[in-house]
């Protein structure tokens, strides 16, 4: 047995549901942005800049509160290979988190744009005006945000197939989590419950 | 683990029915299935069809030449717009005269638009970038037309002009551009960048101590208008109007005046095919001296995208859909030339002793 929680901290569920949104709505306002010559472009990349900051500045609180909560133990039955992949692409999901507004921000930087969050207020460059970077980086910035989308997928046919069909308390640990135990920890019953009614994250 | 098949075929359609609805819904958001809508490479295609295809340029205006100067405001316009950029003070601009086409070695010779385009910054860190045209009208008052426009005035192999009978057909679905014909048949072409009026095409909201206005604006030089002879284009130098500018700004420094004009009541003002007539209220807002000229492989402007919907608190958009169509094709032509990398500029070209073509 080891001391880690059985749930994510509820302040990281909280962010991780917000930003879940805001994410998916991203990536959604950006390929819908960029496909369209039409009154929606202006509407849609005026939200683009301020949401993509936003994320920015949840993930920036949000990593260190993973870091320093923790995140609970895998189920012990789930296969190392797997459990490689899991941490895999939460890896690879905090790095477009992070990353993918860098880019955005280093792309306008290097296009000589004001990086305009709103109507004036503009963040400053990050980068010197050079547009053989601009080229790399708005390429990398449609790579990056696709491969997000694919990992989001994935990462959510993991989560339901955790929820729906292994019932392990996986997605549980990011929802509403477990009810704590009257005494010490939770016994392979309750964790491994296969009862539909007590198990239907 | 429920190890029967029953509990597990229900779970399974229920999570690839909601992948599947992601995956069709964000197919529909970014245009790959569903109904056709234009993007910015639509509109690339349609200029690259009229002017040939010239890897490395703008895909329109391509032909340009950096300016240098500063703007004067004289505080007038600051009844009209917040904009720093209105209230009394000077400003630093950086900008570019071009012609249009997509050939950056096209003759200046031709009837087209002759174009200034500015970035003005001012201290509270905002830019008002502008591109401008010397006509107060614009062809076409939306995107679709415009790329029906390039497609029909495409110069025809042989005679340099386009196919009469496509056109015949374009200007009968399009009577909106007859207006902008007229104009151009009668107006002065102007022998030079300095003494052309620059008119913002399309209105803007602009917003200050008088409230909310639709304004569009026109730059009005100092130097006396003259025109070129039309009829005879052919003759002209091909670099002829850009060598007239940089001789022209190594004697003396060139002005305009910025005139905002504000919308009557009835005026149309989401359509830049539509001239506003009769009298207007007008705000003379301040001085544009233009101090330098540059070749563009030296100057400051040809990285930069003059997109005319970056703008400053106080001054907003308008309805017109030409706004948008132009912000998202400068900004695919900007990304594409700057994957591209940059070409020679037919002024650089020739300061660098190259033969030109």
């Amino acid at each position: 047995m080891t001391c880690r929680p059985t749930d994510f901290h509820p302040a990281l569920r909280v962010v991780h549901w917000l930003m879940a949104a805001m994410v998916l709505a991203m990536l959604f306002i950006g390929v819908g942005m960029v496909s369209t010559t039409g009154p929606l472009y202006l509407v849609l990349l005026a939200l683009h800049r301020p949401v993509g900051i936003a994320i920015l500045m949840l993930v920036l609180i949000r990593l260190p509160l993973r870091l320093a909560t923790g995140a609970p133990t895998l189920p012990a039955d789930l296969p190392m290979l797997q459990q490689r992949i899991a941490k895999g692409t939460h890896v690879l999901l905090y790095a477009a988190m992070l990353g993918l507004p860098l880019i955005g921000w280093a792309m306008l930087s290097a296009g000589g744009y004001p990086v305009a969050l709103t109507k004036g207020i503009a963040l400053p460059p990050i980068l010197p005006h050079d547009l053989a970077l601009y080229a790399l980086l708005r390429e990398a910035h449609t790579v990056v945000a696709l491969l997000f989308f694919a990992l989001i997928l994935v990462h959510f046919v993991a989560a339901l197939m955790h929820g729906l069909i292994r019932r392990d308390g996986v997605l549980r640990s990011m929802t509403v989590g477990h009810a704590k135990p009257a005494v010490g920890p939770p016994t392979p019953t309750e964790k491994y419950s296969t009862t539909p009614a007590a198990d239907d994250d | 683990m429920p190890s029967d098949k029953r509990f597990i075929i229900a779970p399974i359609a229920l999570i690839s029915a909601i992948v599947l609805l992601l995956v069709v819904g964000f197919a529909w958001a970014a245009g790959w299935i569903g109904g056709r809508r234009i993007n910015g490479g639509d509109v690339i295609a349609a200029l690259d069809y009229n002017g040939g295809k010239h890897p490395g340029y703008r895909r329109a205006h391509a032909k340009g030449l950096c300016l240098r100067g500063t703007f004067d405001a004289n505080g007038a316009g600051a009844a009209l717009s917040s904009a720093q950029a209105l209230a009394r003070g000077r400003y630093p601009v950086i900008g570019r005269f071009s012609i249009a086409g997509g050939n950056p070695l096209a003759t200046d010779g031709r009837n087209v638009f002759h174009s200034m385009a500015l970035i003005l910054k001012t201290p509270d860190g905002q830019q008002w970038r502008m591109a401008m045209d010397h006509t107060p009208i614009f062809p076409v008052a939306d995107v679709a037309s415009f790329i029906a426009l390039q497609r029909a005035t495409r110069p025809a192999p042989g005679t340099g002009k386009p196919d009469p009978a496509v056109m015949k057909l374009f200007l009968a679905a399009h009577p909106e551009v007859k207006a902008f014909q007229d104009y151009m048949a009668k107006a002065v072409l102007p022998d030079s960048f300095a003494n052309a009026t620059y008119y913002s095409i399309n209105a803007f909201r602009f917003t200050g101590r008088d409230g909310t206005s639709l304004v569009r604006w026109q730059f009005v030089p100092e130097a006396p208008l003259a025109g070129l002879d039309k009829k005879a284009l052919d003759r002209l130098p091909r670099d002829w109007l850009f060598r007239e500018m940089e001789a022209r700004t190594a004697k003396r420094p060139s002005r305009w005046h910025l005139r905002l004009v504000v919308a009557n009541p009835g005026d149309v003002t989401d359509k830049a095919t539509v001239a506003w007539t009769g009298t207007h209220r007008t705000i003379d807002a301040g001085t544009l001296t233009v101090a330098a000229v540059e070749p563009e492989e030296a100057g400051a402007c040809r990285d930069l995208n003059f997109d005319p919907t970056i703008l400053p608190a106080g001054i907003g958009l308008s309805d017109d859909p030409l706004l948008p169509a132009r912000s998202k094709t400068y900004s695919s032509s900007f990304t594409r030339r700057a994957g591209e990398g940059p070409g020679p500029s037919a002024i650089g070209k020739d300061l660098h002793g190259e033969t030109v073509r």
